[in-house]
């Protein structure tokens, strides 16, 4: 059995009370229940989604497109942040572009690939992986930069081939910013189909509370908050034992 | 030169510059086959920067430098290069950090996890094949890069400042264990440190350098005290002690120059 802490005690006691207060506000008419619903309500909806089950078909189409746009987005970012880090010349040319593309707010890209992919997943998909790709880039980028070059001139005297540096240095180096870009990438992922599914799509959560929204269903705009949230929280605790394997040989608490 | 035997390697005229910083300027010497030899220096005086020059990872503004009579071109196959810093690869355990060496020479992991194995043994670290560097101490971690060197058998050992961070007692222990295993085969062996007695009681001849800028050599001598050492006895010999002498007369004025420059 695992031991409930008493910092634990202190979140769940946070998470119930502030849950209470709500409900109390609510129904002693202090605060609207049409403007801010009520933690019952929501549960109750919740629960009704689940056991109609038309929820899973929304489910698991963001589940899709935010993991599409995950790996594209980290595969695309890592691979050219690896291969721009390594071949300084291609990034001078390359860099005011990269620089000016990651410039455009994400969201105005929306209505065009809308246009350019339909209304389907691929223009989400799209989307987030625009969202993703940078970060990726970026992290990996940054990760190579700062390779200790110590470390590096020790394994080249000790006899390694240009390959063999990557592989045994520059990879192992850069994990660490690699990982952490996986931790926010997940995150943009989601924000990427989601946006893209609120702003114009048939399914998905992000269209679940655009319809709630649109008819001024409060309770349904939070159950599918709620949804959303959880939704992150597991993706995340799968990178984070991703991590954890990874990064084993790094001192703990840092 | 003093040294009789076939030469291993031969600086001629190395000059390095860094912008319009002169760190050494115009230093020639010779390291022969199997002989054991310090560069004693201020710090800051380029000990360092010969090293590198040595090991082909820094290009000489100008002079030459030949291995076994052969013009070094691009790094040093012939070196073994022990780091002034921390040079482990922090992601891989002291075994594979020993091993790593092999790998790069596509030697199969098994078969180089076991010879990495025997000189993680031969350096005193029996048992801690697991550890990754930052659960070793300083001194540990020294060891573990003396062994992933050693186990590829390079003809030279370049070594900056190996025991600087060490304590006394650490430090004896360690000398001792370099120069019983540098007994065994007799590598050539090029050897940077700050402290006067430890050149001494090591080598067979000591190079002092200058203080910085421009830094040149400033006296070579050769230390003519037997073989095997033991270099806390040796210390306290006659002999030793007039060396040492002699040596820090003219140390002794680079470092207080040195020390006027930067304090
Ligand atoms: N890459 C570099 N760029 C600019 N200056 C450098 C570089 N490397 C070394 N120097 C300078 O060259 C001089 C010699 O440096 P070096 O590291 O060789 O000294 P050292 O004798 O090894 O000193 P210490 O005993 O403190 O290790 C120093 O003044 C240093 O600032
Ligand atoms: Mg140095």
């Amino acid at each position: 059995m695992p031991k409930i802490s008493k910092l634990h005690l202190y979140q769940i006691g946070l998470f119930v009370g502030s849950l209470f207060v709500w409900e109390g506000l609510v129904r002693a008419k202090i605060a609207d229940a049409f403007f801010f619903s009520m933690p019952s309500s929501i549960f109750l909806r919740l629960a009704e989604w689940l056991i109609k089950g038309d929820i899973y078909r929304h489910l698991s189409i963001t589940f899709i497109e935010t993991l599409s746009a995950f790996v594209m987005g980290t595969g695309l970012g890592i691979g050219i942040g690896l291969w721009l880090a390594l071949a300084p010349k291609a990034l001078k040319v390359l860099e005011p572009y990269i620089k000016a593309f990651n410039a455009i707010p994400r969201v105005v890209l929306a209505p065009i690939f809308t246009l350019w992919f339909g209304l389907g997943m691929i223009s989400k998909v799209a989307l987030g992986v625009t969202l993703v790709f940078f970060l990726a880039f970026f992290n990996t980028y940054q990760g190579i930069r700062e390779v200790n070059p110590v470390i590096l001139a020790n394994a080249r005297m000790l006899g390694a081939s240009r390959s063999q540096l990557l592989r045994h240095v520059y990879l192992p180096s850069t994990a660490g910013w690699i990982i952490s870009s996986l931790r926010s990438s997940i995150g943009f992922a989601v924000v990427g189909a989601v946006v893209g599914e609120y702003l114009g799509s048939s399914a998905g959560l992000g269209y679940l509370i655009a319809q709630a929204e649109g008819v001024f269903d409060t309770t349904g705009v939070f159950a599918g908050m709620t949804l959303l949230v959880v939704f992150v929280l597991i993706l995340d605790s799968v990178v984070n034992q991703v991590e954890r394997h990874i990064l084993a040989w790094r001192p703990s608490g840092t | 030169m003093t040294n009789p035997n076939k030469s291993a390697v031969q600086l001629e005229g190395i000059t390095v510059r860094f912008g319009d910083y002169t760190a050494v300027e115009n230093v020639s010497f010779e390291v022969g086959e199997g002989e054991f030899v310090a560069i004693v220096g201020p710090t800051g005086c380029g000990k360092s920067t010969l090293l590198s020059v040595v090991a082909g990872l820094l290009l000489p503004t100008s002079g030459e430098i030949r291995t076994f009579n052969e013009a070094t071109k691009g790094l040093n196959r012939w070196v073994g290069y022990l780091f002034q810093q921390d040079a482990l690869l922090p992601w891989k355990t002291a075994l594979d950090n020993v091993a790593i060496g092999l790998i790069f020479r596509q030697v199969p992991t098994q078969e180089a996890r076991q010879q990495a194995q025997e000189w993680l043994a031969k350096v005193g670290l029996k048992g801690f094949e697991n550890y990754y560097p930052h659960q070793l101490s300083g001194g540990m971690k020294k060891r573990v890069g003396l062994a992933q060197i050693l186990i590829l058998n390079p003809k030279i050992l370049l070594m900056d400042e190996p025991f600087s961070a060490l304590d006394v007692q650490t430090r004896n222990l360690m000398e001792n264990e370099l120069l019983r295993l540098w007994q065994e085969d007799r590598k050539s062996v090029l050897f940077v440190t700050h402290d006067l007695e430890e050149a001494v009681a090591l080598t067979d001849r000591v190079l002092v350098l200058s203080a910085g800028p421009a830094s040149k050599l400033m006296g070579e001598f050769t230390i003519p005290l037997s073989r095997p050492r033991d270099v806390a006895e040796i210390r306290l010999t006659d002999k030793f002690l007039e060396i040492h002498r002699e040596i820090w007369h003219i140390l002794r004025g680079e470092v207080l120059k040195s020390y006027a420059q930067n304090f």
